[in-house]
């Protein structure tokens, strides 16, 4: 259980995952956050006011996931690192996830990164497709991984250096 | 002897924000801090900050220490002796201090306590072997010497401070074997234990430390699983090679000054100890002695800044500064200290704050 562990189960994700219909829809963004602690900057991060905390800065964030479009902003700001981006219509075979990364060396454009799930265990190697910087001041990096569809809502992480 | 309206005793967040605080209302104020460095814990912070804006949420904590720190320089009210240690405090209120290598008197019209808080050790065979760290210090080696402060790491205490220094001493490239738990919950933030997690380090609640080992320094630990009364099961011992271990137990409030000051004290576990009783404004119970941060109680870092302000307020307001304007800024800072402690997380936090109520302080 993720009090014992920090590994959410299928049911704490449950609690957060956008409908089929709208992970079909395009990229969508996923806060797994899922402990009422007292924090809010993905409510002011997001430009469509699309994440909220109705009651107080101790509310999980509630994603209005019909009203995001996944533009990613939340990602680099949520201090828990605990937002993601999923795009499933990214192509085909693959779906887009958006990862935010704080470690060195940052992967480059092209080069494969080995994805991590949310145990930490190696789920294969990615092409990295996007590197966003979080800026001088954030630091955070957004890196857009293609990951195989069926991989989308397992990988959450990358390993760090060894990019190929 | 050096005269001044607000003494203020410590850089940290606490300190450096009821200076600002204090100032703003136009009082003089002077900060005596210990290290050559202002920001206390600030800066090694360099994890973005939970909270509120207010509380410069989304910021890193290096970063709010840079700020606040810059804010304090640029203040004509506020005097920065840094390299000063605090050595007493007496009954007719002077407090001595070693500056520049002399010794000094000070004799300030109100007294800010922002002293902060120890790091609590814990008792294993082998735990005087070198190589064993307060987590504290792994940060100060790692986040303000540059220094790389081991090459494998057991972590022992998943609350935020095993949680964060674990995640950045994986940033700093180094491979930790596990962060281990006493009790059965994970006791910091569960996004930092997530962020740990997948990045590949374990972390097992209802685990203690048996003993470390080694010839001349840590060359490994024995961990086990304990069962629902902290005793270790027969079995299920695991042997762990590193060459740090890195103990992240719990902080203790550093209280000598409130003790010498005779303000009146309380064992308050949920606070982490001893700690003043102190009124809705920080006051403790000698008059003009006030409190802030963790030396009143151990509590995040937010905490600490928004209590700093709110003494810094109310220390201010009490030698006739801001008639008009601190009561609202006060009765703020209130709310947002309350706002902080309302989720589950504060709930320790509440209950402590209750029994020094009960004991005639807060309401």
């Amino acid at each position: 259980m993720l009090i014992n562990d920090g590994i959410p189960t299928k049911e704490d994700l449950a609690k957060v995952m956008p409908s089929p219909e709208r992970l079909a829809a395009g990229p969508v963004s996923i806060a797994e956050c899922f402990q009422n602690i007292p924090c809010n900057p993905c409510v002011k991060a997001c430009p469509r006011n699309a994440i909220t905390m109705p009651n107080s800065i101790n509310d999980t964030p509630q994603v209005d996931h019909e009203n995001c479009n996944g533009c990613g902003v939340c990602v680099g700001k949520c201090p828990g690192l605990a937002i993601f981006v999923v795009d499933m219509t990214y192509s085909e075979e693959f779906a887009l996830v958006k990862i935010p990364f704080e470690y060195v060396p940052v992967p480059e454009v092209g080069q494969m990164a080995c994805g991590l799930n949310r145990s930490g265990e190696e789920m294969g190697w990615f092409e990295v497709e996007k590197v966003i910087s979080g800026g001088k001041k954030n630091k955070t990096y957004t890196i857009s991984l293609k990951v195989p569809k069926d991989l989308a809502m397992e990988v959450r992480n990358i390993k760090v250096g060894g990019y190929k | 002897m050096k005269q001044i309206e607000i003494l203020v005793v410590g850089g940290g967040p606490a300190g450096l924000c009821a200076a600002l605080a204090a100032s703003s209302l136009g009082a003089k104020v002077l900060i005596c801090e210990r290290d050559d460095h202002p920001g206390g814990q600030l800066v090694k912070q360099t994890h973005k900050f939970f909270g509120s804006e207010k509380q410069y949420a989304g910021d890193r904590g290096f970063q709010i220490g840079e700020m606040l720190l810059e804010k304090v320089k640029a203040d004509e009210n506020i005097e920065l002796w840094i390299d000063t240690t605090v050595l007493g405090i007496y009954e007719d209120g002077i407090v001595t201090c070693e500056h520049d290598g002399e010794h000094v008197k000070i004799k300030p019209e109100r007294t800010i306590i922002a002293t902060g808080a120890a790091e609590k050790f814990l008792p294993f065979p082998g735990n005087d072997l070198p190589g064993i760290y307060g987590a504290g210090a792994v940060q100060t080696l790692m986040n303000v010497s540059g220094v790389k402060p081991a090459e494998r790491v057991l972590m022992v205490g998943a609350g935020n401070i095993g949680l964060i220094v674990s995640y950045q001493l994986k940033q700093a490239g180094v491979d930790i074997a596990a962060i281990i738990e006493g009790a059965p919950k994970i006791g910091g933030y569960l996004v930092h234990a997530s962020k740990d997690v997948r990045s590949g380090i374990p972390v097992l609640t209802s685990h203690t430390i048996l003993e470390a080992y080694g010839k001349d320094r840590v060359e490994g630990a024995i961990i086990a699983k304990i069962d629902d009364k902290w005793q270790p099961i027969p079995g299920t011992e695991q042997d762990i090679k590193c060459d740090v271990i890195c103990l992240a137990v719990g902080l203790s409030p550093l209280t000598e000054l409130c003790w010498q000051a005779g303000c009146e004290m309380a064992f308050i576990r949920e606070l982490s100890g001893h700690v003043p009783i102190v009124d809705d404004y920080l006051e403790t119970t000698v008059p003009g002695i006030y409190v802030a941060g963790d030396v009143s109680g151990i509590e995040e870092a937010s905490s600490a800044m928004v209590e700093g302000r709110l003494a810094g307020l109310s220390a201010a307001a009490s030698l006739g500064y801001g008639k008009e304007e601190a009561p609202e800024l006060q009765k703020a800072a209130m709310a947002e200290l309350d706002e902080l402690r309302a989720g589950p997380m504060g709930e320790r936090i509440r209950m402590g704050l209750e029994k020094v109520a009960a004991k005639g302080g807060a309401k």
